[in-house]
């Protein structure tokens, strides 16, 4: 069973915005009516009591001349039909001075010179107070037994009391008031409500969207962190957008150490690469050397018989191959160069000639050197060449490629760009790493050297390579003198 | 008292006088200003209670007479019968009973015809359910008359008591009176009273307006015909006005304006009157009230 704490604030805050609401909205009618009701109680006894006092005036002429139809037409005249219900009093009595009934709106009921308290325990009961009210200006009774309530207004003239006026109100006649009341506040609120519940339902989602937001996003950090186009924040300076911004950073910063520790593993994978190759290629070289030599004195001094003339040159040349190879993974850094200076690129261009024109591609060159640079002319042209290499050899034909060389303050940054095939994700990671990108036409060292080279030279290298961009090779070599 | 000089010396022209000049020789009001208008006293004998109605009858009568016809209502006999014995109307509607008692000043201009004859009774009713058959059976009880003056309401079922030897104190327990018929037919309808004397003519005709206060109430005795309620003039309204009036109202069944009104009166039209219509009045009046 969904149990409400469980329940996502999505629907959590609209439902007790609704409920505020119709609570309040409900504790408002509720005051109002009970209000209403009492204004319409006091405004009737109000009215009845102005009435008695008009009617028990108006009543003195005709009971001090004994004229009963005229007394019988006072008291009728409220009571008739026409006149509004708030205002009558559902029966009219008057009683004379001997406790008599002179005139009753309903005299089949209470026949005219009745002694009142003849007439049932409850007139008995009026019959006595009227006695107790004597003089007084107006008296209400209220008997518990009885179905009405009772205002007694005495016809009094020159300090006698004539008789006395009595007009009785059903107990009831406030039900049906009190429904019109009910059912008109009830419409009203209804009204409120079918406006009001909409739009606290609305804000109450507005306020939960950014809560939402907030969970859904770091529902997703796990194995992995979120990238920024993955999620929506809301944002603002309230506390949700105060957390929202929060978590924005956080996740950035999880982000970068991410990638900055992915970097770490890649580069000391390849230093251990590098350490273990330069050990392994120092341990062949050394006994190679020897081969080497072995053979070449031989070759001068012993007497080679057939086989030994065949046999050697193969020897030699396998093992020349396997010097070339170790010599390739040995990165030489110690070779000793002159400065960069603008000639080495237009020589990196020449060389690249043929290449461009073999595949038809074509190298759009951006920017250049006015000076030279201090930086190791050798290592920077083997660079360059490798990765323009590299891009002629990736480039669709008759297309185009790219290379940008700037000199920045207290750096050289090298871009090379081209439009072919980007590198599958998978490889980018051991891109660097030697013998990956094996072809038909290399072994695969090409990237691993220029790696080396970057390292020795202090700088770093970054590729990215998406459908959109094509495949980018950024070079940062710090300079630290200038030239 | 030139004015009034002159007043005389144009009466004397006789036939070129306008009715207003006749009018206005005769009356004089208290306050010694002469009237121009005639005045005809109305009483309750008839349902005088329809505003709209009593303005198309002045105006029919002040049209077919000539003369600027004034309506004067009062909610007593009595009323109507001391002004129109002072001189303060011309013309009075009143009931038989006051007309026999003050016929030497008063003059029989027109007697109604009620069911073609120009005669009414008195009806004795009760509430629909009481089981009365007698105005003796109602010992004890509530009884409602209309006027003291009228005959039909009040000298007729007295005439009844004292013939079997009651008066209203010694049977009723409590009587009262209405000073309207119409308000006697509503008083036992609503139970007020337990029993009521009412003009047959008004009964009848409330009967026909109101039915729902009628069927209320049921005639236990009708009364034999007496003289209907008599239209009077005082003895010295000029014979002119007189005569002329006498005509407007003897002709009211001859033109379709008088017809309309007599419809709604329930009328069928005006007779000459003799004092002998109402001499049985006289004498029941005289024996009831020794006078």
């Amino acid at each position: 069973m969904l149990l409400f704490r469980d329940l996502s604030f999505r629907y959590k805050i609209p439902l007790r915005a609704v409920v505020l609401v119709a609570v309040t909205a409900m504790t408002l009618t509720a005051a109002n009516v009970t209000r209403e009701y009492e204004q319409m109680r006091s405004d009737l006894f109000d009215n009845a009591e102005t009435l008695g006092r008009v009617l028990a005036m108006t009543l003195i002429t005709p009971m001090l001349h004994d004229d009963l139809w005229r007394a019988y037409e006072l008291i009728s005249m409220p009571v008739s039909a026409d006149t509004p219900a708030s205002l009558g009093a559902e029966t009219m009595l008057v009683i004379d001075a001997r406790g008599r009934i002179y005139a009753s709106t309903r005299p089949r009921v209470h026949p005219v010179q009745t002694p009142l308290n003849s007439l049932g325990a409850v007139y008995a009961r009026l019959a006595v107070e009227i006695e107790e009210a004597g003089q007084t200006s107006s008296r209400a009774v209220d008997l518990p037994d009885a179905d009405d309530f009772y205002l007694l207004m005495p016809v009094m003239f020159d300090g006698v009391r004539l008789g006395t006026l009595v007009m009785v109100y059903p107990k009831s006649i406030f039900i049906p008031r009190f429904h019109s009341i009910v059912s008109r506040a009830a419409l009203m609120t209804l009204l409120v409500l079918s406006l009001l519940l909409p739009m606290s339902w609305y804000w109450g989602r507005r306020m939960a969207t950014p809560l939402v937001q907030l969970a859904d996003c770091m529902g997703k950090v796990g194995e992995r962190i979120p990238d920024e186009s993955e999620y929506t924040l809301y944002e603002s300076r309230d506390e949700i957008g105060r957390a929202g911004a929060q978590l924005k950073n956080m996740l950035r910063a999880l982000r970068e150490k991410q990638a900055l520790e992915q970097q770490v593993i890649a580069s000391e994978r390849l230093a251990a690469i590098g350490r273990i190759t330069a050990g392994i290629a120092h341990e062949i070289n050394n006994p190679l050397g020897g081969m080497l030599n072995a053979i070449s004195t031989y070759k001068k001094h012993g007497q080679a018989g057939q086989l030994e003339t065949r046999t050697l040159p193969l020897l030699e040349r396998g093992l020349l191959q396997i010097k070339d190879t170790v010599g390739a993974l040995l990165v030489e850094s110690r070779l000793q160069s002159h400065p960069l200076a603008p000639q080495d690129l237009d020589d990196v261009q020449t060389l690249l000639l043929p290449h461009l024109a073999r595949k038809r591609v074509q190298l759009i060159w951006h920017g250049m050197l006015l000076a030279p640079v201090a930086l190791p002319s050798t290592q920077v042209r083997q660079i360059l060449l490798n990765l323009l290499l590299n891009a002629i050899q990736a480039a669709e034909p008759d297309s185009e490629i790219g290379c940008e060389i700037a000199r920045e303050p207290d750096c050289l940054l090298i871009r090379v760009a081209n439009r072919g095939q980007p590198i599958p994700a998978e490889r980018l990671n051991h891109l660097f790493e030697p013998f990956v990108g094996t072809t038909a036409d290399g072994h695969g060292l090409g990237l691993w050297v220029t790696y080396q080279l970057v390292q020795q030279l202090n700088g770093r290298i970054a590729v990215d390579s998406d459908e959109r961009i094509g495949t980018v090779f950024s070079i940062t070599l710090p300079v630290t003198e200038s030239v | 008292m030139r004015r009034r000089d002159f007043l005389v010396r144009t009466a004397a022209l006789g036939a070129a006088m306008t009715p207003v000049g006749v009018l206005g020789e005769v009356g004089e009001a208290h306050d010694g200003e002469r009237r121009r208008a005639l005045r005809i006293g109305l009483t309750p004998v008839f349902l005088d209670d329809q505003a709209a109605f009593l303005n198309r009858w002045r105006d029919y009568l002040s049209r077919a007479s000539g003369y600027e016809v004034v309506f004067v209502q009062r909610s007593s006999y009595r009323e109507i019968s001391e002004q129109i014995a002072s001189n303060a109307l011309d013309v009075a509607w009143m009931c038989g009973y006051p007309y026999v008692m003050d016929s030497e000043r008063l003059r029989l201009l027109a007697v109604p015809l009620h069911l073609g004859r120009p005669a009414y009774r008195s009806y004795l009713i009760t509430p629909e359910d009481a089981p009365v058959a007698r105005i003796e059976e109602l010992e004890g009880k509530v009884f409602a008359f209309s006027d003291p003056n009228s005959f039909s309401g009040s000298l007729y079922p007295r005439f009844l008591l004292h013939h079997a030897g009651h008066t209203p104190d010694s049977l009723f327990r409590r009587s009262f009176f209405t000073w309207s018929h119409r308000k006697v037919v509503e008083a036992v309808a609503v139970g007020l009273a337990d029993g009521g004397a009412v003009a047959g003519y008004v009964w009848e005709t409330l009967d026909r307006l109101h039915p729902e206060i009628t069927r209320r109430t049921r005639v236990v005795s009708r009364s034999p015909s007496y003289g209907f309620p008599p239209f009077v003039a005082r003895r010295d309204l000029p014979a002119a006005v007189f005569s002329r009036l006498q005509s407007v109202f003897f002709g009211m069944r001859d033109d379709d304006e008088g017809l309309r009104l007599l419809t709604a009166l329930n009328l069928d039209g005006f007779v000459p009157g003799t004092p002998e219509q109402f001499s049985e009045i006289r004498e029941m009046a005289r024996l009831v009230d020794r006078r």
